[in-house]
């Protein structure tokens, strides 16, 4: 047998591992699961890992009451598929338990505040570690994170005091209070995520590819997909595009990209065309200052 | 399409961020916001500082230095890329072995004005000892020397001087100028007397890891047992093969029960397959019903078997600030097997930028010290240079949790006792 394998092998192979690591090291895991093309690759390597038995965690979706409806649908039908448990918690509810303040202004973003429903859910079910799909290659910040990220139990992130992480041994011990976020999708680009969905079929939430939305023109040229959620004044132009979604977060600050890719090879195409990164082309509180993301990991921001 | 894991050392203010940003740069792996956010940074002197594409951290960007470890990633026709950009800074040679510690290849970068250094020797020393089998001489900043070939040459020489003193793999020397992008992606017509490939030619050329070739080695990560109806006494062991391949029906040993047993099926995503080699992540189910849990190995019965012991020497380099003394408990991570251990004696501290060997009572944070260790678990180990997945281990704080050493088995068991001593400098790969 070829003793060379392809890269996306190799990217599998490491996330599998990392996966049983979690199951093996940690007694109380949960994985996020927003819905998203990374969390949905995630579901899938976990497939690999652990069946025919059963997940050894449930998927935590934290609901910022913002998301697209497809998502959400996409959601429960596959929770459903799987047959695993699916635990949601909605923002909205800490808004109203911890008295916070709702985001203003014309894009009210929730992203923030998941945190704090984030910590919520952790401290109500003491999961000690929490798997997410973050790559290393969306933001300069999460470049330098590893892939078991040791957290406080305020959530926050000291990179000064991150554990080296050796080989392919991964240290999950922790003391009370503590948890770990693990990457194990750490190493895969945009384009590998998306070569890995082409390879193993994996379906996804409509919004991924072309279609015809109602938006909004921002003032930097990005459209975000007309919601009830937007504060729009008379100025606001208001178009009708052909387009698609990289990244499906909270609706309102997720912009969308102009396209008609109808299939995951034409994404593939788009992508390799692209000249905008993902974030960049699609974020739109990243870009508050050079180390947003850096502080809000800080403070526990997945 | 095959990966390959670089990374780049060499002393501060080498260029080792620059290089890297000018690989991405060159090889149009930059995004265009990126890039329109460095260019927002530089505005004032107009030149773009291709080092900021790396470092990530606010603490980076403020000392102008690598703090922490940082990944990158570019993809040529050839080849995916991982890149490991590892700190320079004496003080943060840990985070420098944890970047070699999973790379295949070392870039390392020379100043051309300053030529081969106590950081090319230190940085060369410990990614030999992490095991790297492929090294590039980086001769940077070739422009300030005004391309001359007679600089390089002798730099060249100095650092062939340096691996054959230490019995070290070969290096391959590009000269390149990583600021004005002679020679790192596209060959440079400031250099025409250099017929060699560039830094990229080379790194898509290069063999990549081939875990293959080592003796057979799988460790239980995680026992399935569904216990449903239909799958009543279903028991999958769930692991990567570490190194080698399985195939069905192999005679395999459990260690450290010493155990034995037949394979019944290797299944690869819920798929029976015939045979599976490193470094895929499988199910195995044995034929007889025995005991075996996480930490386990399985294993090829006979001479292909790795050392079952209690003792051991190894290599540690010490990543914690608080100082390594005789006797102190901890506990070792060996992949998935843990066990509580102690140091039983340092015997002696490496030299880094030597490798002479020196006595000491205590190893203090980056220190490179040869110890004996005792596991109360016996642990199926393998030495480094055979086997670098089997032969590493990490030691753990019992209390904090947190990562204190990197090792590397040098021997375990009878060979321990007996192993002989090499003269003082000697380092051998």
């Amino acid at each position: 047998m070829s003793t060379s394998f392809d890269y996306l092998d190799r990217l599998e192979a490491e996330a599998i591992h990392i996966l049983r690591e979690v199951a093996g090291q940690f007694e109380r895991p949960a994985l996020l699961f927003s819905g998203g093309k990374d969390s949905i690759v995630l579901t899938r390597l976990a497939e690999k890992a652990f069946r025919p038995g059963r997940f050894p965690f449930p998927l935590v979706h934290v609901d910022t009451g913002h998301n697209f409806p497809e998502v959400l649908q996409y959601r429960d039908e596959l929770a459903a598929r799987l047959g695993e448990k699916l635990v949601v918690r909605k923002v909205e509810d800490t808004i109203k338990r911890q008295r916070l303040r709702e985001p203003g202004g014309k894009y009210p973003s929730r992203n923030p505040l998941q945190t704090y429903t984030l910590l919520e859910v952790i401290e109500e079910f003491e999961f000690d570690a929490c798997i997410g799909g973050a790559r290393r290659d969306e933001e300069k910040a999460r470049a330098k994170e590893r892939i078991f990220s040791v957290r406080d139990e305020f959530g926050q992130w000291d990179p000064k005091r991150q554990r080296p992480e050796l080989w392919n041994i991964y240290n999950g011990r922790i003391q009370k209070g503590e948890n770990v976020r693990v990457f194990p999708i750490s190493n895969w680009t945009e384009l590998d995520v998306w070569r890995y969905i082409q390879r193993e079929n994996i379906p996804l939430p409509d919004i991924y590819f072309g279609h015809e939305r109602t938006c909004v023109v921002l003032p930097s040229g990005q459209l975000l997909g007309l919601t009830e959620h937007l504060q729009l004044d008379d100025e606001d132009e208001i178009v009708t595009r052909q387009v698609r979604f990289r990244t499906v977060g909270d609706s309102t600050c997720t912009a969308a990209v102009e396209s008609d890719a109808r299939t995951v090879e034409d994404i593939i195409q788009d992508l390799l065309l692209a000249k905008v990164s993902e974030r960049g082309a699609t974020r739109l509180d990243d870009n508050i200052s050079e180390a947003g993301m850096e502080d809000r990991k800080r403070n526990g921001y997945f | 399409m095959d990966l390959l894991r670089f990374i780049t050392c060499g002393s501060v203010d080498d260029g080792k961020s620059t290089l890297i940003g000018r690989l991405l740069y060159d090889s149009e792996s930059v995004s265009l916001d990126v890039l329109a956010a460095l260019e927002k940074r530089q505005a004032s002197n107009g030149t773009v500082d291709l080092a900021l594409l790396t470092d990530g951290l606010r603490a980076e960007r403020e000392q102008g230095i690598t703090i922490d470890v940082a990944y990158k990633y570019f993809t040529t026709p050839r080849r995916k890329f991982i890149i490991t950009d590892a700190p320079g800074h004496v003080q943060y040679t840990r985070n420098m072995v944890t970047g070699a510690s999973n790379a295949d290849l070392a870039i390392v970068l020379v100043d051309a004005r300053q030529g081969v250094i106590e950081q090319t020797r230190r940085h060369t020393l410990i990614a030999a000892l992490l095991g790297i089998r492929h090294f590039v001489l980086a001769v940077n900043k070739m422009d300030l020397v005004n391309y001359d070939e007679a600089v390089f040459a002798r730099i060249a020489t100095d650092y062939a001087e340096l691996t054959n003193h230490f019995h070290l793999p070969a290096a391959t020397a590009i000269p390149l100028s990583a600021l004005q992008g002679d020679n790192v992606v596209k060959p440079s017509q400031h250099l025409p007397w250099y017929t060699g490939p560039s830094l990229l030619q080379h790194l898509e050329s290069v063999p990549g890891a081939q875990e293959t070739e080592a003796a057979p080695r799988f460790q239980v990560q995680y026992v399935i047992r569904p216990q449903t109806p239909e799958l009543p006494d279903y028991r999958g062991y769930a692991g990567q093969i570490l190194s080698g391949q399985y195939r069905r029906g192999q005679r395999v040993r459990v260690l450290p029960s010493g155990l034995e047993s037949e394979i019944e099926a290797i299944e690869v995503n819920q798929q029976e397959v015939e045979t599976a080699a490193a470094p895929q992540a499988v199910v195995i189910r044995l034929r007889d019903d025995v005991d075996v849990s996480r930490g386990d190995a399985l294993v090829p019965a006979g001479p292909e078997e790795p050392t079952l012991t209690r003792e051991l020497e190894a290599t540690l380099c010490w990543m914690s600030e608080q100082p390594l003394w005789p006797g102190r408990k901890l506990l070792v991570q060996h992949h998935s097997a843990l066990s509580k251990a102690a140091v039983s004696a340092i015997l002696y501290k490496v030299n880094v930028q030597t490798f002479a060997r020196v006595h000491t009572e205590q190893a203090q944070l980056n220190d490179i010290v040869r110890v004996r260790l005792k596991t109360a678990l016996p642990l199926a180990v393998d030495h480094y240079t055979d086997n670098r997945t089997t032969g590493s281990f990490i030691l753990v704080d019992e209390l904090t949790g947190d990562t204190l050493a990197a090792g590397l088995v040098e021997a375990a068991n009878s060979e321990y006792f007996t192993a002989p001593v090499a003269p003082p400098v000697a380092f051998s790969i």
